[in-house]
């Protein structure tokens, strides 16, 4: 509960998801699973609704929930070092399926020297573990809104 | 500074695990008979009574990327270095039990570790490489019975006897349910298999350490470091309950139990914490499980210095950090130590970080001196008193664990992975509040600072691509018939509970049958667990 006041309080209207509904992922192997459920909560401490699939998703599956859950972003969670291929997939299907405009997030142990690949993939944000949550909820919220 | 940074810089008034610290100790805090002598129960002190002057902890650093040819140049780069034993990284397909051809696994083959497929690929990465010298550590879960199977395998081919092998397996699935995420197998067929591991390894290889029961994984997630050794030690008791309901001899399996901790920068708190664990864990062999044999009292244990407490700005900071938790990590009595690389928050280490990273153990152990006195900690007011409040803290998370009805249930239900999600949240709105000083990430921030390690590893694309193309080949050159036959066994022996199924998955191995088949195999008699997903 403290949590939530915490972030809750924090977040000002231009960071408010109210409304939103998001689909986090686990896509491929990588079993870090703790910065995809710090988002999940985050996002859903600001009002969004939040599904989360667990781990070691395909691409295929991934693009199926978000289309059955009818989602406005997937934001997907990757620290294995595979981002560029994952999220190449994910994409793909997700525009195979007429669904290219739900829009895709990257967080995880993202190089720089990738951004710029995964944002001509039509990323709309990438996100790594030493940004601020409000940032990363604030980004979100604009991005959406 | 962010707009949301509100905290001034300063020193807390409790630990990071939640613990008041006092300004001052008094001398009435120290409780002699709680403290015991180095090497003598219930070992506070340690469980040697000569200390590092009998033996100076293994240098051991986690390594392995792409192929085997690549890795196995690493591991002699290492020992070159005056590493002191081998940590081989697998990558995520052997560690999730999916050969490198499939399509799940192609775009992570080689990446956190090198592929490990089938038994040719152990004898390239082993290859000049003397197993009955060496020890070697594998950071390995729900493969973990197949790996040390291949490693058997690959040491018959040496012509080593299996008798002379040392090292570890981490063989910990508890936590990988919890926070590492490379379970396979649903939870009690996994246990069947721990155990199966471990028997056989008793007698098969007495001086290897078929477990290494993990909290670093728990702890890098979030936890704080009295929920990391609270989780460990229960999963610890429930590998020794699984052990006895399998007619295990408890004065012969505990010797080769051992563990394994994350650390980070509370330099007392990590100190403290560790012997605080060892006197837990042998009151509760003794006094549990009357234990009589004092070795098979003993909690031993291998420690990573770094992980999430390492930051991506300004990098080099992070050899100070490294280097202050491998203090704790000696003053602690660690028996063996990894220390991560300054640029472990970018990419795999380079020659360059991860020749630091072991320069950083050698310099703490061989010009410090802090390793000449056993335990030189002990007495101290505040160590002393502080060790018996990690102790207590430890023991009421233990209670509330056997509260909710054991960890396999509260692990089943997603108990254990929900509180480490809201303590994982809270320790990243604490940084992100600035309460938390991370120097020069949150704090003493340089607003020129261009954020980078210089030169960043960069993986070889086309190491993959070799990778599935030399699977292919064993799959054309292998004896088909034997390898069918051996599977089948596999198969036939797994529904039966009361079959240990090592002899069989090193059969397996030697016909050069590969870890996914191994798997499937098991994997058609007990199913897949299903991941509790709660937030």
């Amino acid at each position: 509960m403290k949590i939530a006041e915490k972030t809750e309080s924090s977040s000002r209207a231009e960071s408010s998801l109210r409304g939103r509904r998001i689909l986090v992922a686990k896509p491929g192997l990588d079993g870090h699973d703790i910065g995809a459920k710090i988002i999940a909560l985050a996002l859903r401490n600001a009002g969004a609704e939040v599904i989360y699939t667990g781990l070691r998703k395909s691409a295929q599956y991934i693009a199926r929930v978000a289309i059955d859950e009818g989602v406005d972003a997937v934001g997907l969670s990757i620290l294995s070092g595979s981002h560029c291929e994952l999220v190449t997939q994910v994409v793909e299907r997700l525009q195979e399926a007429g669904a290219g405009d739900i829009q895709v997030f990257v967080g995880g142990t993202i190089p720089e020297a990738d951004h710029a690949q995964l944002q001509a993939m039509g990323v709309r944000g990438i996100y790594t573990s030493d940004m601020p949550l409000e940032r990363v909820v604030r980004s979100l919220a604009q991005a959406l809104n | 500074m962010s707009s949301s940074m509100t905290a001034e810089p300063r020193l807390a008034q409790t630990s990071p695990s939640g613990i008041d610290v006092p300004v001052r100790v008094g001398s009435d805090a120290v409780r002699a008979d709680a403290i015991g002598e180095p090497g003598a129960y219930p070992f506070t002190r340690g469980i040697f009574e000569d200390g590092f002057r009998g033996r100076l902890w293994t240098i051991r650093q986690y390594s392995g990327f792409g192929t085997a040819e690549e890795s196995n140049e690493r591991y002699r780069f290492l020992l070159d270095r005056g590493q002191t034993g081998l940590s081989v990284a697998l990558d995520l397909p052997t560690q999730c039990g999916l050969d490198p051809n499939e399509d799940m696994a192609r775009p992570e083959v080689g990446k956190v570790g090198v592929s490990l497929s089938t038994l040719a690929e152990a004898e390239i990465l082993f290859k000049g490489i003397d197993l009955g010298k060496i020890s070697t550590s594998f950071t390995i879960n729900g493969t973990a019975a197949i790996v040390y199977a291949m490693y058997l395998a690959v040491a018959d081919k040496q012509g080593v006897p299996r008798s002379k092998l040392t090292g570890t397996i981490q063989n910990d699935i508890l936590k990988e349910y919890v926070a590492r995420g490379t379970w396979i197998f649903p939870v009690r067929p996994s246990m069947r298999l721990i155990a199966d591991s471990i028997l056989y390894s008793n007698t098969e290889t007495p001086r290897f350490n078929p477990i290494s029961i993990a909290g670093a994984h728990v702890r890098d997630a979030g936890a704080t470091a009295v929920e990391e050794m609270a989780y460990t030690l229960a999963n610890g008791l429930a590998y020794v309950d699984e052990l006895l309901r399998r007619g295990g001899d408890v004065e012969k399996f505990a010797k080769r139990l051992s563990f394994f901790f994350y650390v980070h920068m509370d330099f007392f708190e990590e100190v403290c914490k560790f012997r605080a664990a060892r006197r837990i864990w042998a009151r509760l062999m003794k006094e549990r499980y009357g234990v009589v044999d004092l070795k098979a009292q003993h909690f031993r244990f291998g420690v990573v210095c770094g992980g999430s407490s390492l930051v991506a700005p300004q990098p080099y900071n992070n050899v100070v950090r490294v280097a202050v938790e491998t203090m704790a990590a000696v003053l602690g009595g660690a028996q063996s130590i990894f220390t991560c690389a300054l640029d472990e928050a970018y990419q795999i280490p380079t020659e360059f970080s991860a020749e630091l990273a072991v320069r950083t153990q050698q310099i703490i152990a061989y010009e410090s001196g802090i390793g000449r006195t056993v335990d030189p900690l002990g007495g101290s007011y505040f160590v002393e008193q502080h060790t018996d409040q990690i102790e207590a803290a430890v023991l009421k998370v233990m209670r509330e664990i056997d509260d909710y009805g054991g960890v396999e249930k509260a692990i089943e239900d997603g108990w254990i992975q929900m509180r480490l999600a809201e303590r994982a949240l809270q320790r990243k709105l604490n940084i992100d509040s600035g309460e938390t000083v991370v120097v020069g990430q949150n704090h003493f921030r340089n607003p020129d600072e261009v954020c980078t390690p210089g030169e960043v590893f960069r993986l070889d694309p086309a190491a993959a691509g070799r990778v599935i193309d030399r699977h292919q080949q064993v799959l054309q050159t292998r004896q088909q018939s034997e390898v069918d036959r051996a599977l089948k066994r596999l198969g036939a022996a797994a529904s039966q509970d009361k079959e240990n199924l090592l002899p069989y998955l090193v059969e397996c191995c030697h016909t050069y049958a590969t870890v996914g088949e191994m798997v499937a195999s098991l994997r058609a008699q007990w199913g897949e667990f299903q991941e509790p997903v709660r937030l």
